[in-house]
């Protein structure tokens, strides 16, 4: 019987391939969209578990929790260390972790932080982080690597790496001069952590000595609030400084005076460091942050690399500053307090953003898309299923015949019913083998690209049980789909008998 | 027991007024090969249909193998037709789709008393009835059927009507699409595989040339009072 509907189907082979292809496709997308939702949700999940708050400059929850956790753009200005060390003791905090951003190794993103780290971060359900070899970074030279790095480049203990300036990977400029020295590795743990480079707070600023971290990248207009009043992403000088004037104008900001602009207008890159310098200095902590942001908005790569070049030994350290701190609590209860206390007496405006609040912003925001991916890879599924009964159904009145002379030797109407069903069914099954193939196919191409831009994978293997729900209800579909065309031909072969219709 | 009695069968198409089919009686003894001739439209293949349970008839009218076919169940009727009889059409008796071999087989599949009675290997026993029916070459017994010639055609239908032996075998004008010389070939091959089988054959044809062939010839006119009337 089996063999009868697959050989019979192989005389339909074009037509049967075509409808096997088009319901693989359904499957795949299918699939695809919902793997990749889940994958995201957990790989996220799961990167930000342990931490309760993340304190940041004032600025969006989604951005900062991309930025802090996952490596994806940028906070906006940065942090100075007072406000770590205000943070650090207010008495609902058990522990705070201060973390710096925006260099890369090859791509990969370079965290500046404190040996807390390794102590307080958690993640895949409170799981502590491991080294497979190695330990913690213990002087300005060391770096600890996650398990992804370690595994793409064969480093290891010991090995001398290169970090570059800016956080894509596009390296812009190349800390030549300030090699680190691996000094652990860590185990996989499944998320950001594994496609991230840790050095110790000394180790980042020795890079940069005079740049502010966040003031040092480049692609700061993906990720920065600040960034997103200003047209920072012109990288052409001139074209930036007019669009500046035309944002300023239309600025109604009280401490909004003409001396910065000008200075700003006709500055030339030789003045450049020396302004935004002064700019720093001559302002109090209360309006700081609106000074850095007019600042920094001038900053370009054209302006980077100049100031790299040959403003850098002429200035002191600044202050070091970072972007974020990652805080636990010492009992859940104390977030109300603890963001009262940093929107009334923080010495900076800051944002305290908790991680499963912010990921449910996202998932909001993505939630539409997710749904129109839905309902479209559902209407590709039906538009398939569709081709099915079409198919089927086309075919039988050209079958009569062949039916009669299945009834001729014995098949009831009954068998043909059958028959008719088993061939949907073998082509729902080619459909959903193809299908899997293809999305495994799919996540083989598009995981590297996943992974270096977002941090997780959609993975090869099935996640069961939705996608096996998914995958049965696409099979149940097609045999639902498939009794239309077998009802049919049941009546007909009844109603036909042996005689033959030509 | 006889391989087919026939005792005051009646049957008439639902939207006729007058029955097609009103035969007094007939009989075929086991082995025995009729041909049934007479004009078209007499209602020769309705009565094929009946027989091989196709149409629904009353009880007691035709018996096949000592069964009678109008008591049986619709898929009863199914089992018992490959279990006890043997067809061949007009034209395109095979599955486009299967090798010469696979159609061949067709009733083994579906039939378990088939199968068994096909000896102990039914592909050897298909490849022999093949071969006995000129069909010996390998290519063809692999072939696609749509690949064949209609006489070639004829004949794997026939050999599928054989195999497994069955007691009736119903012919409905298989030789109509021939030519002269391969239609008296066909003939002379169906007698003898019918004879070494021990199944008895109708033979529907209006073709008088081929009376020669069979043990008795039959017009349906005589036969059925409902076609005379
Ligand atoms: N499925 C059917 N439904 C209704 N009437 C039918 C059906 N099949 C045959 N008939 C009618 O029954 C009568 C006998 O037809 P049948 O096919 O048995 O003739 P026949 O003797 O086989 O003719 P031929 O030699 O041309 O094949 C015809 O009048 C035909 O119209
Ligand atoms: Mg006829």
């Amino acid at each position: 019987m089996i063999s009868l509907g697959i050989q019979s189907l192989w005389n339909r082979r074009f037509v049967v391939l075509l409808t096997v292809f088009s319901i693989a496709l359904s499957v795949a997308l299918i699939l695809g969209v919902e793997r990749l939702r889940s994958q995201a949700r957990l790989a996220f999940a799961n990167s930000a578990s342990g931490i309760d708050l993340i304190v940041a400059p004032r600025g969006n929850d989604v951005q900062i929790l991309m930025a802090t956790v996952f490596g994806v753009g940028s906070t906006g200005s940065g942090l100075n260390w007072d406000t770590f060390e205000y943070v650090s003791d207010l008495p609902q905090t058990a522990w705070a972790v201060p973390i710096m951003m925006g260099d890369n190794h090859r791509g990969y993103p370079v965290i500046g932080t404190s040996t807390a780290y390794f102590e307080h971060f958690r993640h895949s359900n409170g799981q502590e982080l491991r080294f497979a070899s190695g330990h913690a970074f213990e002087n300005a030279h060391d770096a600890v690597i996650g398990a992804e790095i370690a595994a793409e480049f064969g480093y290891a203990l010991g090995t001398e790496i290169i970090n570059a300036h800016g956080s894509g990977s596009v390296a812009f400029h190349q800390h030549d001069e300030a090699p680190f020295s691996i000094s652990g590795v860590l185990a996989p743990t499944g998320t950001a952590v594994d496609r991230m480079v840790l050095i110790s707070l000394d180790g980042f600023d020795a890079l940069h000595q005079d740049e502010a971290p966040v003031q040092s990248d480049p692609f700061e207009a993906l990720g920065s609030e600040a960034a997103r009043s200003a047209p920072t992403s012109d990288h052409d000088h001139a074209e930036h400084d007019e669009h500046a004037q035309d944002t300023h104008e239309g600025h109604a900001e009280a401490d909004h005076d003409e001396h910065e602009h000008d200075a700003r207008e006709d500055h030339d890159e030789a003045d450049h460091d020396a302004h935004a310098h002064d700019t720093h200095e001559e302002h109090s902590d209360a309006d700081h942050s609106k000074h850095e942001h007019d600042a920094h908005k001038d900053h370009t790569k054209a302006d980077h690399d100049d100031h790299a070049d040959h403003a850098h030994e002429e200035h002191e350290p600044e202050p070091e500053q970072i972007n974020a701190i990652y805080v636990g609590l010492k009992s859940a209860s104390g977030i109300l307090g603890v963001q009262r206390a940093l929107n009334e007496t923080a010495p900076e405006p800051l944002s305290a953003v908790m991680p499963n609040v912010a990921l449910l912003q996202l998932w909001s925001i993505t939630g539409t898309a997710e749904g129109a991916l839905r309902i479209m890879a559902a209407a590709v599924a039906v538009a398939g299923m569709v081709g099915m009964v079409v198919m089927l159904s086309a075919a039988l009145e050209s079958r009569r015949r062949e039916f009669a002379i299945l009834r001729s030797v014995g098949a009831t109407p009954g068998t043909i019913f059958g028959l008719i069903v088993l061939e949907a069914v073998l082509v729902t099954l080619g459909g959903l083998a193809l299908g899997l193939a293809l999305l495994t196919i799919g996540a083989l191409v598009a995981d590297p690209v996943l992974s270096a831009n977002f941090g997780f994978r959609m993975g090869a293997a099935l996640s069961l049980p939705r996608e096996g729900l998914l995958i049965l209800a696409v099979f149940c579909f097609g045999f639902l789909a498939s009794l239309l065309p077998a009802l049919r031909v049941y009546r007909m072969t009844l109603a036909d008998g042996l005689t033959m219709r030509l | 027991m006889n391989a087919l009695t026939i005792d005051s069968l009646q049957f008439r198409w639902p939207n006729n007024t007058k029955p097609v089919l009103d035969l007094a009686s007939f009989a075929l003894a086991p082995g025995e090969s009729v041909l049934l001739k007479g004009p078209s439209g007499i209602g020769k293949s309705t009565l094929l249909s009946a027989i091989a349970g196709v149409i629904n008839i009353p009880a007691n009218a035709v018996s096949v193998a000592g069964t009678d076919v109008g008591t049986l169940s619709g898929s009863a009727r199914d089992r018992f037709r490959v279990d006890h009889l043997g067809l061949v059409f007009q034209v395109f008796n095979l599955l486009p789709w299967l090798n010469t071999l696979d159609n061949v087989l067709l009733p083994c599949r579906f039939s378990k008393r088939r199968r068994d009675r096909a000896g102990h290997d039914p592909q050897e026993t298909a490849r022999a009835l093949l071969t006995d029916l000129g069909l010996g070459d390998p290519a063809l017994m692999s072939a696609p059927a749509s690949t064949l010639s209609v006489g070639q055609q004829q004949r794997v239908a026939a050999a599928r009507a054989l195999i497994g032996a069955p007691e009736l075998i119903l012919a409905d004008e298989p030789t109509s699409a021939l030519d002269e010389a391969t239609k008296h070939q066909f003939v002379e091959l169906l007698m003898r595989e019918c004879a070494q089988a021990k199944a008895a054959l109708l033979f529907v044809s209006h073709d008088t040339g081929l009376e020669q062939h069979f043990d008795r010839v039959v017009d349906f006119r005589d036969l059925n009072r409902g076609a005379s009337a």
